[in-house]
């Protein structure tokens, strides 16, 4: 049995597989499936400073190996989530991480400072990548200077371990990751999704509500892929991968590209005990190769 | 999750399937209007699990069965299984129909389950399991054709069966909201599956003789477990994931009317 624990700086992860944001609710649906206590980290649902109900249906649609969605951000606010959500979460035995998104660079202060507040929380993921709302989200993270300012403001209100995830919908994705990190940034995660479209023939419309959306699912791992080995080579701070990640075979190639942890997204709705494969999966590998923890491998390319 | 077995794929007409399926172990209880999440294949094009309503559960048998309309690649590759294939399934998933409090209460109560097309899956298992609380309720099943109809014997063991085709082919000709049942007769509960256009008809019939009416809604849905949010609908309580708070929903908390 390999030592599957790695570090991103503060924050010790039990193994590298973490959930993606949006993709696992708030774990809680996911506990008849697997002991959530064995995943790494556990990425819950974009939070923001006021309740928002995303975009209109439809939302998703299937396309070659992968989905488009473009629900919108729906969640009913970080007070919501404070009272209601945390209470029932904050007893499983994981890093809980919450993705704190906004449309201002004060909405993305205040959320984050709130949930600054709880003991549980070690962690906040900032998301300034989300293709599918029309202010802040995405147009933050697709300039060095937006991205930077996005950090620098939710730094000065939030002291535990900040990650920042990174949107693909750029021209040089190592540029922002160095800009968030001269901000403070512990860690950045990528790649949010690849922003897509799909139409309906016979209609002569696009079939997601707001004609676009956020590729996700194995179709986008190449890309994700060389990204994350771009930006590990950027960087100094920890970096954390995910794109279509379906297998232990995926996550071992993330870590070898450098991430030091991975997110499973899409492929929870293929296998919801997806992810606990995934960690089996990593340390088995590990072990028939006689490596005794997964720290040997993490950026293992040459 | 579990990997059931095929027992069987019977062909009812070019464009729809039933598939029977069994387990080593006593199936999941399960209620009606509840549905199963299938894996296809892994493909490249049947990546997603596919939401499939629970047609039937035969707990002597311990069988599941699956009414299948070949509309799709995904749905397609259902078609072709065989006999001791296994099928991946996440189940059982959503809310279900509503059933009376008490027996008594069964006995008294009129029915109506309002099924369109494949619609009529889970209405199938419903009728049953109200049949065997000493209901009778009254099945009003539509298609395009008389060859769209279907199961029909099956809802006949079960309760009354009304039946409309848009050609005129079977039953009477029209909508299941032109049929004279309507007229001639008054329901305490309507529930009904199908097409949209349908069951937002229903729901106003309904509205109009003032009757208790429940629709089982399909969007489109990738996680089935009321994680990823991409199946919502509109209502009166905001958007709501059709997965988890649903399938069936009260019409009057939709914005439909």
């Amino acid at each position: 049995m390999a030592r599957l624990n790695v570090n991103i700086q503060n924050l010790e992860l039990k193994n590298p597989v973490m959930t993606a944001s949006g993709t696992f609710g708030y774990g809680l649906e996911f506990a008849d499936f697997i002991h959530l206590e064995d995943l790494g980290g556990i990425i819950v649902k974009g939070t923001t400073l006021h309740p928002r109900e995303g975009n209109d249906y439809p939302r998703m649609v299937e396309t070659a190996s992968g989905m488009l969605n473009c629900v919108g951000l729906q969640n009913k606010g970080v007070d919501y989530f404070c009272k209601h959500i945390y209470p029932e979460i904050k007893s499983i035995d994981t890093n809980m991480i919450v993705n704190v998104s906004g449309s201002t660079l004060e909405d993305y202060a205040e959320c984050a400072a709130r949930i600054n507040e709880l003991d549980k929380i070690p962690a906040i993921e900032l998301n300034i990548s989300c293709p599918n709302v029309r202010q802040g989200g995405m147009a933050f993270g697709v300039t060095c200077e937006g991205a930077a300012s996005v950090v620098k403001a939710v730094r000065a209100k939030y002291n535990k371990t900040l990650i920042v995830k990174l949107s693909p919908n750029v021209t040089n994705i190592a540029d922002i990751a160095c800009a968030v990190e001269a901000e403070g940034a512990d860690s950045v995660s990528l790649i949010n999704t690849l922003m897509g479209m799909a139409i309906d023939i016979e209609k002569r419309k696009p079939i997601l509500s707001i004609g676009t959306g956020g590729l996700s699912g194995p179709a986008v791992k190449p890309v994700a892929l060389r990204m994350v080995w771009q930006v590990a080579k950027a960087v100094k701070i920890p970096v954390v991968g995910l794109g279509g990640i379906c297998t232990a075979q995926d996550a071992i190639e993330f870590l070898m590209a450098g991430a030091t942890a991975i997110e499973i997204g899409t492929a929870n709705f293929l296998d919801p005990a997806v992810t606990i494969k995934v960690r089996d999966g990593i340390n088995d590998w590990l072990d028939r190769h006689g490596c005794q923890s997964v720290q040997e491998i993490i950026g293992a390319i040459s | 999750m579990l990997d059931l077995q095929v027992v069987s794929v019977d062909t009812l007409s070019d464009k729809y399937v039933l598939i029977k399926l069994t387990y080593g172990h006593p199936l999941p209880s399960m209620v009606p209007g509840q549905f199963v999440e299938v894996l296809i294949d892994n493909g490249a094009q049947t990546f997603l699990r596919r939401p499939i309503s629970i047609n039937n559960v035969d707990i002597e048998k311990n069988q599941l069965w699956l009414l299948v309309a070949m509309v799709g690649d995904g749905t397609r590759h259902l078609a072709r299984l065989k006999a001791g294939d296994s099928l991946n399934c996440v189940l059982p998933l959503g809310n279900g129909f509503t059933f009376p409090d008490t027996v008594m209460q069964a006995a008294e109560r009129r029915f109506l389950l309002v099924g369109g097309g494949v619609g009529v899956a889970p209405l199938l298992y419903f009728g049953k399991e109200l049949h065997d609380m000493g209901c009778v309720p009254s099945f009003l099943l539509g298609a395009r054709t008389a060859k769209d109809l279907l199961l029909v014997r099956e809802f006949m063991r079960y309760g009354n069966v009304y039946l409309t085709t848009e050609d005129g082919s079977g039953g009477e000709k029209g909508f299941v909201t032109d049929h004279s049942i309507l007229k001639s007769e008054r329901f305490d509960q309507i529930s009904t599956c199908g097409p949209l256009p349908m069951m937002k008809a229903v729901a106003r019939y309904a509205a109009k003789v003032n009757t208790y009416c429940e629709a089982s809604l399909e969007n489109m849905m990738a996680c089935g477990l009321g994680a990823c949010l991409c199946c919502v609908e509109k209502t009166k309580m905001g958007n709501v994931c059709v997965c988890k708070e649903g399938p069936v929903f009260d019409v009057n908390k939709l914005l439909w009317l």
